[in-house]
């Protein structure tokens, strides 16, 4: 359990700001219309970010537990909707980890720049041995292998010191140290020449922009990736908050921060491109560029061309690093605790036997000559088809589905500060499918008509679909293994599942009139943990 | 930097952090109440306990 709301309002925006906030938003906004992006930004954010964010948090908060037990809680049915999200995860994480092992090597290579004149170069050639061949091959490359084995030991013993003293202790260092890094970073960036060109091309309106669906689509795409919802990670931390912590006071702090980090990073970033359009006398939107591409390449050319590049890269890299495994432990949580819940063993238990399992995957399969290719194909597989996929079955079943929404809202306005009202439903159950359900068509056309990035069909096949695939089958089947007497399924000082809404409300007004026979009000925030329910 | 780029950069900085002074502004007004058996435990032995899950 989190010590008091403050912590978790610290994990979860350490959980939210990750290399998403760093390396792409800065992009999205410059192309999608610069300046103009603010509007469609914003409406996303408030019309499906912030509103998913508290249906997260009511799941997790009502039902108390990981993924999947939250939601076998909430309906028998839903359990395996769970057991997806915890698969998501896991896939995330075995290559999450690697990238933050890269930055971590980079953070070293700042001080004596190390990739010289031709950072592209440096960093498939010397650095990666990419190698020609398109596989799944077992060449490892030490110098990504070592620091990753380190970044899963740094993982693994926090997240097996526990919830309070591991996570909550580990982001009251991590996030402090990163908003001042970062803070550094960007007044010296702003200070390099060429900045303000930089910060022109990434201010300046293009309103007739606005009317294009695809800058819409890009708002809603960046605010729903960036804040980390829908895959269970909001769930699993908002299960260790008090029974009358104020929900949507906390959320509106998590999604207003990682916003307010992601625009920091748009101005340290394009501050930085504005220097390197500068000193190489060719226009912005000749430099810009998103993801590995600007951190592992635009970056240490920056970083060897500017005053006092050391600090720069040691500011960047470093910050790439706090804001990535603040991210990843956030994400491993979800798998340690699903296991600890369905299996009711102890903490450090869970810890070691998730944990390890999970870094020799990700050390046996990415650290390689062919890693690279590896890792693009089942992040843009598990983001497009894993994420977006599971969060539209999730917003559907608790609308259409479950008629889910009333009761969680009634939740949430219990024990909060801004309650919510009925547009919190419309933009769930209404907003939230629409815009999913259009993004998944939209990449799934292109992805079949198109393939991915050139790649092998077969390595697709196997890494993408395949992948995708068997996430759904894995957690159907998980759903069905049967939950042991000791583990947490069987603790009842809980909420009543939401079989029904009509049936739950009526028979919410026969509990007010008898007092509360079930040890537990219907809306939230009863302190009754330790007492038994009362069976009638 | 053009005039237009100025005025969409304040725009967006006002909109987004000052959206987080009002949130944090808000969350200060309504401070953290602690669950029903802490408060007894804080009545019953003078301690605070910690929050059970």
């Amino acid at each position: 359990m989190w010590s008091g709301r403050r912590v978790f309002i610290l994990a979860a925006i350490g959980s939210a700001v990750g290399l998403g906030n760093i390396w792409r938003f800065p992009y999205v906004a410059y192309e999608n219309g610069g300046g103009a992006f603010i509007i469609p930004y914003l409406v996303a954010l408030l019309t499906a970010g912030i509103p998913l964010l508290f249906l997260d948090y009511a799941i997790g908060h009502r039902f108390r537990g990981s993924p999947p037990l939250a939601m076998r809680r909430l309906h028998p049915k839903a359990e395996a909707i769970g057991w997806w999200q915890v698969g998501i995860c896991f896939v995330i994480a075995v290559y999450y980890a690697v990238i933050i092992a890269w930055a971590g090597m980079y953070f070293i290579f700042s001080f004596t720049t190390a990739w010289g004149e031709d950072a592209a170069g440096f960093f498939t050639g010397e650095f990666l041995q990419v190698s020609d061949q398109v596989n799944l091959g077992f060449d490892f490359v030490p110098s990504v292998l070592i620091p990753l084995i380190l970044v899963w030991g740094v993982v693994i013993a926090i997240l097996a010191m526990g919830v309070q003293k591991g996570i909550a202790r580990s982001s009251i260092v991590f996030m402090p140290l990163l908003l001042i890094m970062f803070l550094i970073l960007v007044v010296q960036a702003l200070f390099l020449e060429g900045a303000w060109t930089g910060l022109d091309a990434f201010f300046t309106p293009d309103w007739t922009r606005l009317g294009d669906s695809s800058i819409w689509v890009a708002a809603y795409g960046q605010i729903f990736f960036s804040l980390s919802v829908a895959f269970g990670i909001m769930i699993t931390y908002s299960s260790y908050l008090r029974r009358k912590t104020d929900l949507t006071g906390s959320g509106f702090v998590v999604g207003f921060a990682n916003s307010g980090f992601e625009l920091l990073a748009g101005i340290g970033v394009f501050a930085a491109l504005g220097f390197m359009a500068a000193s190489s006398g060719v226009g912005v939107d000749e430099v810009a560029v998103s993801g590995i591409g600007l951190a592992f390449i635009a970056f240490p050319t920056i970083i060897a061309q500017a005053p006092a590049g050391v600090l720069l890269g040691v500011l960047f890299f470093g910050s790439l690093v706090f804001a990535g495994l603040t991210s990843l432990i956030s994400i491993v949580e979800v798998i340690i605790a699903a296991v600890q819940d369905k299996l009711g063993w102890l903490r450090v238990k869970a810890a070691l036997v998730v944990g390890i399992p999970m870094a020799l995957i990700s050390i046996l399969l990415f650290p390689t000559t062919t890693g690279l290719n590896l890792l693009d194909v089942t992040d843009a597989f598990v983001n497009s088809f894993g994420i977006v996929a599971v969060a539209l079955v999730a917003v559907v079943a608790m609308s259409a589905g479950f008629s889910a929404l009333p009761r969680l809202r009634e939740h949430i306005n219990a024990t909060s500060s801004v309650k919510l009202g009925r547009n919190w439903q419309i933009f769930i159950g209404g907003v939230t499918p629409v815009v999913l359900g259009y993004i998944l068509i939209d990449t799934l056309t292109t992805r079949i008509s198109e393939g991915y990035g050139g790649l092998p069909t077969w390595f697709v096949g196997v890494f993408g679909w395949g992948m995708v695939i068997a996430l759904v089958l894995i957690a159907y089947l998980l759903s069905k293994i049967p939950w042991s007497h000791r583990s947490a399924a069987y603790e009842k000082n809980v909420h009543e599942p939401i079989l029904d809404a009509e049936l739950d409300a009526n028979k919410s007004a026969t509990d007010k009139t008898k007092g509360s026979e079930t040890g537990l009000p219907e809306t939230a925030a009863s302190g009754s943990v330790a007492g038994e329910r009362k069976n009638p | 930097m053009s005039a237009s780029a100025i005025v969409m950069m304040i725009v967006a900085l006002l909109a987004v952090w000052g959206g987080l002074g009002l949130a944090l502004l808000n969350l200060k007004r309504h401070p953290e109440a602690i669950d029903d058996e802490e408060a007894d435990a804080v009545l019953r032995d003078g301690a605070s306990v910690t929050p059970v899950r």
